[in-house]
């Protein structure tokens, strides 16, 4: 990966090769499009093989390298953008109130870390409500987060629908007036935004509806985002309901990414200008069959090499319903994996990176210093393990060699 | 594998298209052609492509003349053993011999080369599009593979061919197309073949390097998702793509670090790293530019997951036809040129490449950030 970060290295000099020649057909265009609104004349002929711009180089770079310095070295994300609704689930667990004030109080928590998190933390999403949220001194935890280094994203869907026909598969929405909520965002702070879309495994799903709809949301939604300056983490979840194995639900996952991939390039999406936030390749909840990190791994780098093309700058993990610890360990046996893996290999974690804190909390005060180190424990534990050097904590006694088997059953 | 399924759409259960042992030797067979520092010899130029070669040379286009021909490139010295992974062989030429009653196939063979086979039937046009076409020979094809595996071959190629143009590619000749590369790619993988996939686009026309970028991306990922939905077994297929280049009447001139970095940017937008590797053609390119240009795409800074390297026809050969000229006196002179073009493209897939007066490694510095591809 060492190429690409020296990437920073070369002279952006702007040679001839940026002022292109204008053919008689392109004349028409107009060259400073910044606003997708204008529209260029066209000619009668189906011009589907001229390139209508989409971005200036200026707005790719601003985007190639927020997304590169999300995924930096030893980084990765904290998903801190439960909605209302799913930190109601988090904080009935702990015997919180779901108030306005306790959510304030429990991100709060986790964005005084000290500076020990700067080093593994590239980006925090945010839920709406706590963007224009401030700590007790009243910073914005906005500011309390980029004045360390840290980038700010925010989550834009609206929660998933229901697709009609379908055995309870679902699209999710939140396109409506998209651009202009991106527009703000990126005033109030935020360079990157996150969108969920999900996938359940099942004897009939996900039907060819579901893929197709899902990717072509994601799709929409990565474009719009990348008009306006901010980098869409695009986030196909498989979920780990069910009794499927590991096979399943690899072969899924190749399904559904080589079905996102092809929508970002019919939508015009530029790669590099985006993150992917997809399943690790897990067996299904209620599966009998038991699979070492090492399998997980081959299974997850497979599936990702064989859709996800190079251009990509990271792939940022889901825990899903993974532990802690399991998350974590999975993690580093990704990056072991010895098959070429040309992508940043991270963590986009929620609860994998929150369960201890807010365990630790439960709502007392006097247990906020001792939650936020938990916290920082295991950001410091997933920065090893997206380096590949995290072999498991107390719970795990291995001496953390990891054992590939061949990749061909795969 | 085979388990009761319920009658209910079961696009998710995936029905067993490969063994393991089939998918290794699928994928051996993809990386030993692409070995470092080797590519492919595309000798399978069909009766009626020799003759375009033949005819300017003088040479009359006969079987025996073919044979000679291909017998000057096939006995070769050791020197193109360490270049030359594979030899793409037409269907007649797989079946004649040396002088001395050796088959070509057996002699290919016997020095660690992977012996493959052109199995497309040509173009056919596409009604209803402004002059557009798809490839025809999926008829029988899994049986002429089973038999081609048993004569020797390992591999195969089938090509496919887009225009650019106002109006082309048009959505259904990239659909098309792609289907049918997907479809012969499945059947291949069935019968033990390695199959190379080729949807060349033309450098017919003015169009300038971006328009070329732009069309490559979006057939190749058109390709790719058909592969996808077909479930071929990527890991064991290799790709001949073109390179990314300026129609030849665009009156702009580009460099080979402008070249190599439109490809490299095309290509790792479409092509999934699990595929094992790209063997570009080299369409109506010079030998010379032909190396120089694989040499900058090796040389370009990006992360490259997949070997980069060549499946010449015309750019390993043209030489050693002018060579040639029909004489039996100009053999090894012929040989010679060959053995020369196949040596400088096994350095331009390391990236080491020199022509005679270019300092090698001034040309990293020239290339610039990609934002502009």
């Amino acid at each position: 990966m060492v190429e690409d970060r020296s990437y920073f290295g070369y002279k952006l000099e702007l040679t001839e090769t940026l002022s292109l020649p204008i053919t008689s057909s392109e004349k028409q265009l107009n060259h400073h499009m910044v606003n997708s609104s204008t529209k260029p004349a066209l000619t009668d002929s189906p011009r589907m093989t001229h390139q209508f711009p989409t971005l200036s180089e200026a707005q790719k770079r601003e985007l190639h390298e927020t997304a590169l310095r999300i995924v930096s070295p030893g980084k990765g994300i904290l998903a801190a953008d439960e909605s209302v609704g799913s930190m109601a689930k988090r904080l009935a667990q702990v015997g919180v109130e779901n108030t306005e004030e306790n959510r304030r109080q429990f991100r709060q928590i986790l964005f005084s870390a000290d500076d020990r998190i700067n080093s593994c933390i590239g980006g925090v999403i945010f839920f709406h409500e706590t963007l224009y949220q401030h700590s007790d001194n009243g910073v914005p935890f906005v500011k309390l987060i980029r004045d360390r280094g840290i980038l700010v994203g925010v989550k834009v869907d609206k929660g998933v629908v229901p697709l009609a026909g379908t055995c309870g598969e679902t699209t999710t929405q939140g396109l409506d007036g998209l651009a202009e909520r991106c527009a703000q965002y990126k005033k109030d702070g935020a360079v990157f935004a996150k969108c969920r879309c999900v996938l359940k495994i099942s004897d009939s799903n996900p039907s060819k509806l579901a893929i197709t709809e899902n990717a072509n949301v994601l799709a929409r939604y990565s474009s719009i985002c990348q008009q306006n300056g901010i980098v869409p983490v695009i986030e196909p979840e498989i979920l780990p309901d069910g009794d499927h194995d590991l096979k399943r639900c690899q072969y899924v996952t190749e399904k559904v990414l080589a079905a996102v991939y092809k929508a970002m390039s019919d939508h015009h999406v530029y790669l590099e200008g985006t993150l992917l936030k997809p399943n690790m390749v897990t067996p299904g909840h209620s599966c009998p069959t038991k699979y070492s990190p090492e399998e997980v791994a081959m299974a997850s780098v497979t599936a990702m090499r064989r859709t996800v093309p190079p251009a990509v700058p990271g792939i940022c993990f889901l825990s899903g319903g993974q532990s802690e610890e399991e998350a974590s360990i999975h993690l580093s046996a990704i990056n072991n994996c010895p098959l070429a893996k040309p992508w940043v290999l991270t963590f986009s974690f929620g609860r994998a990176l929150q369960a201890s804190a807010l365990r630790a909390w439960r709502g007392h005060k006097e247990n906020e210093k001792t939650a936020t180190e938990q916290f920082i424990k295991r950001a410091e534990v997933n920065s090893l393990a997206c380096q590949g050097k995290y072999s498991g904590g107390d719970n795990y006694g291995e001496a953390g060699h990891c054992v590939f088997g061949s990749c061909h059953a795969y | 594998m085979t388990q009761g399924y319920p009658p209910t759409a079961t696009m998710t259960h995936q029905y067993p298209s490969l063994t393991a042992e089939q998918k290794k030797e699928l994928q051996d067979i993809a990386q030993r052609i692409v070995a470092p520092g080797k590519g492919i010899l595309a000798a399978d130029e069909s009766t009626g492509s020799m003759a375009k070669r033949l005819n300017p040379i003088g040479v009359e286009n006969t079987e025996e003349n073919r044979r000679r021909y291909r017998q000057l490139l096939f006995t070769a010295d050791q020197r193109v053993d360490s270049c030359i992974g594979g030899v793409i062989f037409f269907h007649e030429t797989l079946y004649q011999k040396t002088d001395d009653g050796t088959p070509f196939a057996q002699l290919i063979k016997d020095r660690g080369i992977v012996v493959g086979i052109k199995v497309d039937k040509g173009v056919v046009p596409l009604a209803g599009t402004n002059g557009e076409t798809t490839t025809q020979g999926l008829d029988g094809l899994s049986e002429r593979c089973a038999q081609y595996k048993k004569d020797g071959a390992d591999f195969a190629k089938w090509r496919c061919v887009l225009k650019i143009s106002e109006t082309t590619p048009s959505q259904l000749a990239i659909l098309e197309n792609a289907n049918v590369l997907a479809r012969y790619a499945s059947i291949c993988q069935q019968n033990g073949i390695v199959p190379i996939v080729e949807p060349e686009i033309l450098p017919d026309g003015e169009h300038d390097l971006k328009r070329c970028q732009y069309v490559t991306e979006k057939v190749l990922a058109a390709v790719y998702k058909a592969l996808s939905d077909h479930h071929v077994y990527l890991e064991g297929t290799l790709l001949k793509p073109n390179m990314v280049t300026p129609g030849h009447s665009c009156p702009t001139k580009f460099s080979g670090e402008e070249i190599a970095m439109a490809t490299v940017t095309a290509l790792r937008r479409t092509v999934p790293p699990a595929v094992t590797g790209v063997t570009f053609l080299s369409g109506g390119q010079s030998e010379e530019e032909a190396s120089v240009n694989l040499n900058a795409i090796n040389t370009c800074p990006l992360t490259k997951p997949w070997a980069l390297t060549f499946s010449y026809g015309r750019a390993l050969q043209a030489s050693a036809l002018n060579a040639w000229k029909g004489e039996l006196s100009n053999e090894k002179a012929a040989t010679e040129e060959f053995i020369k073009r196949a040596q400088a493209n096994g350095l331009a897939a390391l990236g080491k490449y020199k022509t005679s007066g270019s300092a090698g490694a001034a040309a990293k510095s020239l290339y610039v950030a990609n934002h502009a591809y």
